[in-house]
């Protein structure tokens, strides 16, 4: 009979050795899966994980993919670690899409420098504003934060079909539900020549950089941990919940903006009905799994991308249904869900030992 | 007159899916288990009803393989939570996410392929009665079942020593425990419920409601069935309130799309059940109604048996 034993401390080994173990795990059922759907698991996975990767385009196009993802959970990372489950990403991307975009189409036709600083700062108030409604139901009525941010990502869904086949079509489209192409002076430049991965790539990589100094060497980032993991001694060392709450959904929210301007302005170059492939609620996974550090957070992003790509490339090249990538996600964070136990227990084998200190509730 | 009853039977349609749901949630949480994942294992039950429903060309058979496969997903869930001590709001996360890739996969080939709907079963005697007959006496056996189904659980929490013992566990496990109950046995159970019921509720929809099968056709139903239990104060007969006022949102907001009675885009008008859960949470939070809002003591609180 195997039992779990509590540890006396969290084993940091083990909380880094289990994100590699859930993949593997989830690799080993990945080919489970495609075996049991008829196709061949080998040339399945090769499709899935090493083609998308062999070529220059194809590297460039998971740092297409891992920006939004890293950003977004950079942000959710630190409303997660302070208890603050904000899991709208995918709506406050919307909105920081739209409001970002909006500011690059008043300035459509015309060329300046301060156009795309000005839609990035709209597009991170466009998150921030959408966050900011749970944030104040939360800090002020103790409203559940997980249903109003979710909440509002459909009405934001909504409201992009709204506005896409109202007032933001494009006058030139032929009734195309989609918005005029953004002037160059509007568009993310491109890193690479012949690619799509953009500035975007790179103001994130800062990003990450910024938010891993405040989380590991300021008295935020204490503050942030301590709450999210003490509750009670944060209340004695007179940390406040309500700012905490308002920080974690303004950064989850700014930064799901700008990943959201970075799409419109970037890879797409207009506004269109579907603007995410659900990174908003994918990045959730990525904090998880990058364990809501923001470097972790780095190397999860890519390797939830590839997951993306991988799909993409197995429907070209296999004929595999698109939603296998959903499949994979959601078991990678299964699997890994599952492994933490080995963080915070030790699995014992047979009767537990004579106890030397009594143990807590008896017998 | 002929028009209202139809409206309000309307009503008592569309709130189906979500009474499903949500008396399970209530189950699972008065058992001190926060499961989010209700979104994805009514897409589970959704997309097995349709497939099973329509290679056997039995509906039963469809609603009893829905139940199952949600009860499956709700395995996964008791088996991460309650016996890898799993965090619960992370897990429930994840099984919805994985719930709409599955879901989504395994309907690829059905996308478009009609289904007969779920048939009638008029009531013999009470459905030719005036107004109550066409209100409440005609309709198909799901629709039926989701009251019953709450009434039960009322029933069964209220007046039974199996409600009570559940009850105590969602209360205070340690207690629970040191009476002897089996503290993880009756969570497992009650979650196992909660996926059957959800798993009911997402049949209801892709072989009753709309018979076919789209992606993510749940559209939210499963979060919103989590507010109703709190907004149902965790009382399985609030809880037939409460789907019945989201059952009329949503057949208000249809017909006023229908009639063009608001000149704003019919996006607008489906926006309004998500805001009208979110302006249900703030008032339930708030004033008098606060005190009212006691949550199962437990709930989301990890057991971990010593000995």
């Amino acid at each position: 009979m195997v039992r779990l034993e509590p540890r006396a401390e969290i084993s940091p080994v083990m909380r880094w050795l289990t994100p590699p173990l859930a993949v593997i795990l989830t690799i080993i059922a990945g080919a489970i899966l495609f075996l049991a759907m008829g196709y061949d698991p080998a040339r399945s996975l090769r499709a899935f994980f090493i083609a998308p990767l062999s070529s220059a385009y194809g590297l460039a196009e998971l740092g297409v993919k891992a920006t939004p993802l890293i950003l977004i959970a950079t942000g959710l990372a630190v409303g997660f670690r302070a208890g603050v489950w904000n899991i709208g990403a995918e709506g406050q991307l919307t909105l920081g899409a739209l409001a970002g975009g909006y500011v690059g189409l008043l300035f459509w036709g015309q060329a300046g420098w301060f156009i795309l600083p000005l839609m990035m700062i709209a597009g991170v108030l466009g998150g921030m504003a959408w966050a900011a409604i749970p944030a104040f139901l939360k800090a002020k009525f103790d409203v559940n934060e997980i249903l109003v941010s979710l909440m509002l990502t459909y009405v934001g869904l909504l409201l992009l079909s709204a506005l896409i086949y109202g007032p933001l079509r494009s006058p030139e489209g032929f009734g195309f539900p989609e918005s005029r192409m953004f002037s160059p002076s509007a568009q993310l430049p491109n890193l690479i020549a012949g690619t799509r991965l953009h500035l975007g790539a790179v103001i994130t990589g800062v990003i990450v950089l910024i938010v891993w100094f405040l989380m590991s060497r300021t008295l935020f980032g204490f503050q942030v941990t301590v709450i999210g993991q003490a509750p009670a001694a944060a209340r004695f060392a007179g940390f406040s919940r309500s700012r905490m709450i308002w920080i974690s959904l303004m950064m989850g929210g700014g930064l799901s903006g700008l990943a959201g301007l970075f799409e419109v302005t970037g890879p797409i170059g207009q506004i269109v009905p579907t603007i995410s492939p659900g990174y908003g609620f994918t990045a959730i996974i990525v904090a998880f799994l990058g364990r809501l550090h923001p470097l972790g957070c780095v190397l999860a992003g890519l390797l939830v991308a590839l997951s993306y790509l991988g799909g993409e490339n197995a429907q070209i090249t296999v004929g595999m249904p698109q939603a296998v990538t959903g499949v994979f996600q959601g078991m990678l964070l299964f699997f890994l869900l599952a492994a933490d136990v080995l963080v915070r227990y030790r699995l014992r084998v047979g009767k537990p030992a004579p106890a030397l200190i009594p143990t807590r509730g008896g017998r | 007159m002929d028009g209202t009853v139809a409206l309000l039977a309307a009503v008592i349609v569309a709130s189906t899916p979500l009474l499903f749901a949500a008396i399970g949630e209530l189950v699972a949480e008065r058992s001190g288990v926060l499961n989010l994942g209700v979104e994805g294992m009514m897409l589970a039950g959704a997309v097995t009803g349709f497939a099973v429903t329509l290679t056997t060309g039995s509906h039963l058979v469809g609603i009893g393989s829905a139940a199952v496969a949600g009860a499956a997903m709700a395995l996964v869930f008791a088996v991460l939570t309650l016996s890898l001590m799993a965090n619960q709001v992370a897990t429930g996360l994840a099984l919805t996410i994985f719930g709409v890739g599955l879901s989504a996969l395994v309907g690829s080939s059905f996308v478009g392929t009609p289904l007969p709907r779920l048939p009638r079963l008029d009531i013999p005697g009470l459905s030719d009665l005036p107004v109550v007959g066409p209100l409440l006496f005609r309709h198909d056996v799901l629709v039926y079942g989701a009251v019953a189904l709450t009434l039960a659980v009322a029933w069964f929490l209220a007046k039974t020593r199996g409600g009570m013992i559940l009850r105590a566990v969602g209360e205070n496990h340690e207690a629970a425990h040191g009476l002897g109950y089996n503290v993880i046995h009756i969570r497992y159970l009650a979650v196992l419920f909660g996926g059957l019921c959800a798993g009911l509720g997402g049949a209801f929809l892709s072989i009753a409601y709309t018979p076919m099968w789209i992606e993510q056709m749940t559209a939210g139903r499963g979060w919103i069935a989590l507010a109703l239990v709190v907004f149902a104060a965790w009382r399985p007969l609030r809880v037939l309130v409460g789907a019945y006022l989201f059952g009329g949102v949503t057949i208000l907001q249809l017909h006023a799309q229908g009639l063009g009675l608001f000149a704003v885009p019919s996006q607008v008008m489906s926006m309004l059940p998500y805001i009208a859960t979110i302006i249900v949470l703030v008032v339930i939070s708030i004033g008098p109604w606060k005190a009212r809002l006691q949550a199962p003591a437990c709930l989301g609180r990890p057991f971990l048996p010593t000995n």
